[in-house]
């Protein structure tokens, strides 16, 4: 019998906005929920590494779900006819359908990239009913590094094209396999949903005027970005870090964008000490 | 700089494979020597130093050798590890038929990696 991971994958259907989502996600321990939102494009596979490190899962039930559109959750009824556009409002309901539909009480939600943008707006509007927000790759504000005309070229809808636009955000020092596999959930996109997630992430998440109203004392703010981030760098993080106040921002050596795929066993050093404090909260 | 680059790229069938629908020319500009760059299906078919009359090209990427000698080295520091990185920070530029890069990005990126320095490598600039 060969070794079963600890990660188990679930089917829920949820409602939101109207309309029914059937949505595929993995969980993995037991304690204080940990909701996990991966990166535009990508799919909940970024997390598995978090899911089998018994550090976390002996004090976490870690939970990653794909977005609709991503991985293995389904885009709604109608989708042959639609455009996907990944709104700031869209984005909030699904994640809380999730954690209602769940009932995760007091769940930490930590986000990557798009993830971390919009942990902001669950912690300005969310944060008495979550136990903190994990912002990885994070800030308040897009700040793009492409012209929006490229958004609109053929070649944006094309796996060959997202991995090529993403490759440089993985550090140079991340080791092959888990590069290579971090670059593989980008050609496993489907056609269009990047770059329907980019509406959100260049377009439609500007919180900026409302980040500092987040209660850290009720919702703890934790900002962690990799040194080699060139779309969300690391001074974009800090700045964001001081509109909020009591937030605190960890910028990590050798990693990149993709810090929980890219580099498991450094991101973990950067993480521990953050999920003690979480803990720790009387 | 780049004299090594056309027999790095040649020999690399995997590379080839993936560039096997772009064949064009594009300049390179290292300080301010340009190299001009052609491609058939996949292959480099010719690295040419210049100067040149009037020699076209589709897009070209333009940085100082300092810049260039970092984003070769095994480690780069952040902001030169990538052509992308190194455009957001202003350490290069990316001009011309954008739309041709875009088309073929992944090898593009992949022909400028090739040569970039083993980690255990003494320092040979290719």
């Amino acid at each position: 019998m060969v070794e079963l991971e600890p990660i188990v994958g679930r089917y829920i259907t949820l409602r939101i906005e109207g309309r029914d989502y059937r949505i595929y996600f993995e969980e993995a321990g037991e304690g204080t929920p940990l909701v996990c939102l991966h990166t535009a494009g990508s799919h909940a596979s970024q997390f598995r590494h978090l899911m089998c490190d018994p550090a976390v899962t002996d004090r976490f039930r870690v939970l990653a779900f794909d977005m609709p559109w991503h991985g293995k959750s389904s885009p709604p009824l109608g989708w042959q006819d639609e455009e996907y556009r990944l709104t700031s409002d869209f984005y909030v309901a699904v994640i809380m359908a999730f954690i209602e539909g769940l009932e995760l009480a007091e769940p930490v939600v930590m986000g990557c990239s798009m993830g971390g943008r919009v942990v902001i707006r669950l912690a300005i509007e969310h944060g008495a009913r979550l136990g903190a927000v994990i912002g990885l790759e994070g800030s308040d504000r897009p700040a793009p590094w492409y012209h929006n005309s490229w958004t609109d070229h053929p070649e944006f809808v094309n796996g060959d094209f997202c991995v090529g636009l993403v490759s440089g955000l993985c550090a140079p020092q991340s080791p092959d396999a888990f590069r290579w596999e971090t670059l593989w959930h980008y050609y496993q996109g489907g056609t269009g949903v990047f770059k329907g997630d980019m509406h959100f992430f260049r377009t439609d998440s500007d919180y900026v005027a409302r980040s500092g109203d987040i209660d850290t004392t009720a919702c703890p703010v934790y900002l962690m970005t990799g040194e080699y981030d060139y779309s969300c760098t690391p001074e974009a993080t800090l700045a964001t870090a001081g509109r909020i106040p009591g937030a605190e921002a960890i910028i990590m050596k050798e990693v990149g964008h993709f810090p929980m795929s890219e580099n498991p066993a450094v991101f973990r050093t950067y993480l521990l000490p953050v999920l003690d404090k979480i803990l720790a909260r009387p | 700089m780049l004299e090594t680059l056309a027999a790095r790229v040649n020999e690399n069938s995997a590379l080839i494979r993936r560039g096997g629908f772009m064949s064009g020319a594009f300049l390179i500009e290292i300080g301010d020597r340009g190299f001009h760059v052609s491609v058939d299906r996949g292959r480099i078919t010719n690295v040419e130093e210049g100067p040149f009359i009037m020699r076209g090209w589709s897009f070209a990427i333009r940085a100082p050798e300092s810049a260039w000698r970092k984003f070769w080295e095994p480690f780069p520091e952040p902001g030169f590890h990538d052509i992308f990185a190194m455009n957001r920070f202003g350490h290069c530029t990316v001009e011309g038929d954008v739309d041709k890069l875009l088309s073929h990005l992944r090898y593009v990126k992949d022909v400028l990696a090739v040569l970039r320095r083993a980690p255990d490598s003494a320092g040979d600039d290719g």
